[in-house]
């Protein structure tokens, strides 16, 4: 007779070719689903987007401009968070992102307004200097063996230092200002600071089904660009992480390196790689914000790095790393923003969110390790 | 001795750490289809012995070959290439990746081109289904999490997995010392399995139990040094344990516990 457990039949006497049944392919594909990290953050999107449908339901969250605001907040956290989420995956943390942010601004600003670069030279430095950046994080964690919380929080403290010492050094204040001027037509300050969508939001209006302005134009005229590249970079970090060998060693490397390094993943690569990813998707945020803004703050992204954090552990992410999501870590994202912005528009105090935040990550990180311990179960 | 070249051998190696000398000349020899068993209490230079076959540690004299060449392993990657695959006793598995996955870790087929190209999974799947359907591992879902396998399971599936990569030298460190008796038998009838598929065998272990019904030959070591190697026709059982570090102290503590529970021994006087 068959050892039968469950999920899974031995045949323990090896005359008898007696197959299992197969199970239904529906039941099996819910299986699969079930097991999902980012499952957890999307009931919690459901029960968000429930809690608010019946409390902010006049306030205005809802409407176009309120939708529009809470995608933006979430599009912005979850470019970062999509990158998080891999390096976390890989089993390390990046604390420098937010002074990254700040330290990229005024990259940017100093390039264009001191230097008299051109916008896209001054963002192609921009990235250029987070890839090195990147690099440097990566190499300094996997050459000391050190945790990369120690080394990266040393980043958090030397960016941030250095980006206010150099601006202040050069300008003489920590704000630089009018950075895009007389290049709001630019294709550049467009696809990363601009509007799409703006013929759709035009017909809607002329139509009524969005509110306009008195000569007819749309209230909202388009969805800030920084959604679009908020799910491009989901999408890329998910295919990376599913479809690709480099994901499937983002996996090992986080689940125990040790063992990823004897079957011979190139472990130091990969984390090297991440920390660069991670970098990027700071720098990505900062040319958003600049160019959206026309100006740059040396204060730029403080606390990014946690809220990043917050929204990968909330999209299932787990803080051991070796498993998690891209796609939770956007639905992460889209809760963090989505609450900030209610909490807005129904009035409650602002203070309030930070104990929201704190308890959501605390929840998230409980049926984490829930649902990691039931994964690693016999069954 | 057989006369056929050996797959992997060690003439005369010593491997020092500083002032330790963990082995001390060592030859060693493993054959296409045998199963070699080293057996040796802990400290031995069991794992040292591994760590040099896989390629971890080099020799600090002596030699090693590979079919008759000698070779000189700088990475576990060089040994792997050569065929040499070692299971090591945490298995190098990742409990939260799915058994495929942890299957072709390193390895992974790919499909397509250029920015898309991707790890074929549905091949993949399907080859695991296949090798573990082989070995009698019946398994419903290859994409579930290893972690959800028994511990027999899961050393038959990183067997498979060196196997299916093409090991012709498979080692293995201690894989039924963790295992109850029914998870044990698995793996040694997957053991003989390899053996019969013209795969030199390594099997380490301390436990004589496991090691007699499937071995042919038997190398012992002892602080670093090897006791000689022998055919299992020119042995007994009784005689390897002996001869392993263990086998006199068992003996001796075997008639020490025999007089604790005699009437009237020295043992019950200490108890009144």
């Amino acid at each position: 007779m068959p050892w039968t457990l469950i999920g899974m039949t031995i045949v323990t006497d090896a005359l008898n070719p007696a197959h299992p049944p197969e199970p239904k392919p529906v039941s099996r594909r819910l299986v699969r689903l079930m097991r999902r990290p980012e499952l957890g953050a999307i009931t919690g999107t459901i029960i968000v987007f429930l809690a608010f449908g019946i409390t902010a339901g006049n306030s205005g969250l809802f409407s176009m401009a309120g939708i529009a605001n809470f995608l933006q907040v979430s599009a912005q956290l979850g470019i970062l968070a999509a990158a998080v989420a891999l390096l976390m995956i890989g089993g390390e943390f990046d604390l420098s992102l937010g002074s990254m942010i700040g330290f990229a601004s005024v990259t940017i600003g100093l390039c264009v307004t001191q230097f008299g670069l051109s916008i896209p030279a001054a963002v192609a430095i921009a990235f250029v200097i987070a890839t090195i950046v990147g690099a440097l994080n990566g190499i300094l964690v996997v050459r000391t063996r050190l945790p990369s919380f120690i080394v990266t929080l040393a980043g958090l403290f030397i960016l941030r230092g250095l980006t206010l010492a150099i601006t202040r050094t050069v300008t003489g204040r920590t704000q630089i200002p009018y950075i895009t001027d007389g290049q709001e037509g630019s294709f550049v300050v467009w696809l990363f600071g601009g509007k799409f969508g703006a013929p759709v939001f035009a017909w809607l209006a002329a139509h009524g089904v969005i509110a306009a302005r008195p000569d007819g134009s749309a209230m909202v005229q388009g969805l800030s660009m920084s959604i679009l590249w908020w799910v491009a970079v989901t999408a890329f970090a998910t295919w990376l992480l599913i479809k690709t060998r480099f994901g499937n060693w983002v996996f090992a490397v986080g689940g125990d390196d040790r063992a990823a390094r004897n079957v011979g993943v190139p472990v130091d690569r990969v984390k090297i790689l991440l920390f660069i990813g991670t970098a990027l998707s700071a720098t990505l945020f900062a040319v958003i914000q600049v160019l959206e803004a026309g100006s740059a703050d040396t204060l730029r992204g403080t606390q990014k790095e946690f809220q990043a954090i917050i929204a990968a552990v909330i999209g299932g992410c787990l803080l051991t790393g070796g498993y998690g999501s891209a796609i939770g870590a956007m639905f992460g994202a889209l809760i963090f923003g989505t609450v900030e912005m209610g909490i807005f528009y129904t009035g409650i105090d602002t203070d309030w969110f930070q104990v929201f935040l704190g308890s959501m990550l605390l929840i998230a990180v409980l049926v984490n390790n829930y649902v990691r311990r039931k994964a690693t179960e016999a069954r | 001795m057989t006369e056929t070249v050996p797959l992997i051998e060690l003439r005369n190696v010593t491997r020092r750490f500083g002032s330790v000398t963990a082995l001390r000349d060592m030859s060693f020899a493993a054959h296409a289809g045998e199963v070699h068993c080293l057996l040796g209490d802990n400290g031995a230079g069991k794992s040292t012995l591994i760590k040099t076959l896989s390629g971890v540690h080099t020799p600090s004299e002596g030699q090693m070959y590979v079919d008759g060449r000698p070779v000189t392993f700088s990475s576990p990657r060089q040994a792997l290439d050569a065929g040499i695959a070692t299971v090591f006793q945490d298995l190098s598995m990742i409990p939260l990746m799915s058994i495929t996955r942890n299957f072709f870790l390193g390895r992974e087929p790919v499909k397509g081109w250029g920015p898309a190209r991707r790890i074929d999974m549905k091949t993949a799947d399907a080859i695991v289904y296949d090798q573990l359907g082989k070995i009698g591992i019946n398994v419903r879902d290859p994409q579930q999490a290893v972690g959800t396998l028994s511990g027999g399971e899961r050393q038959c599936v990183a067997i498979a997995r060196a196997v299916y990569h093409g090991a012709r030298v498979l080692i293995l460190d201690e894989p039924t010392s963790a295992l109850g008796v029914h998870q044990a038998s698995i793996v040694l009838r997957y053991v003989a399995q390899a053996r019969q598929r013209g795969l030199a065998v390594i099997f380490i272990t301390h436990n004589i139990h496991h090691a007699y019904p499937i071995g042919d030959v038997f190398t012992m070591l002892n602080r670093g040094r090897s006791l000689g190697t022998f055919r299992k026709g020119d042995i007994t059982e009784k005689e390897v344990l002996d001869m392993m570090a263990g086998g006199r102290e068992i003996r001796e503590l075997q008639q020490e516990l025999e007089r604790f529970t005699k009437p009237g021994s020295g043992a019950e006087a200490v108890i009144s």
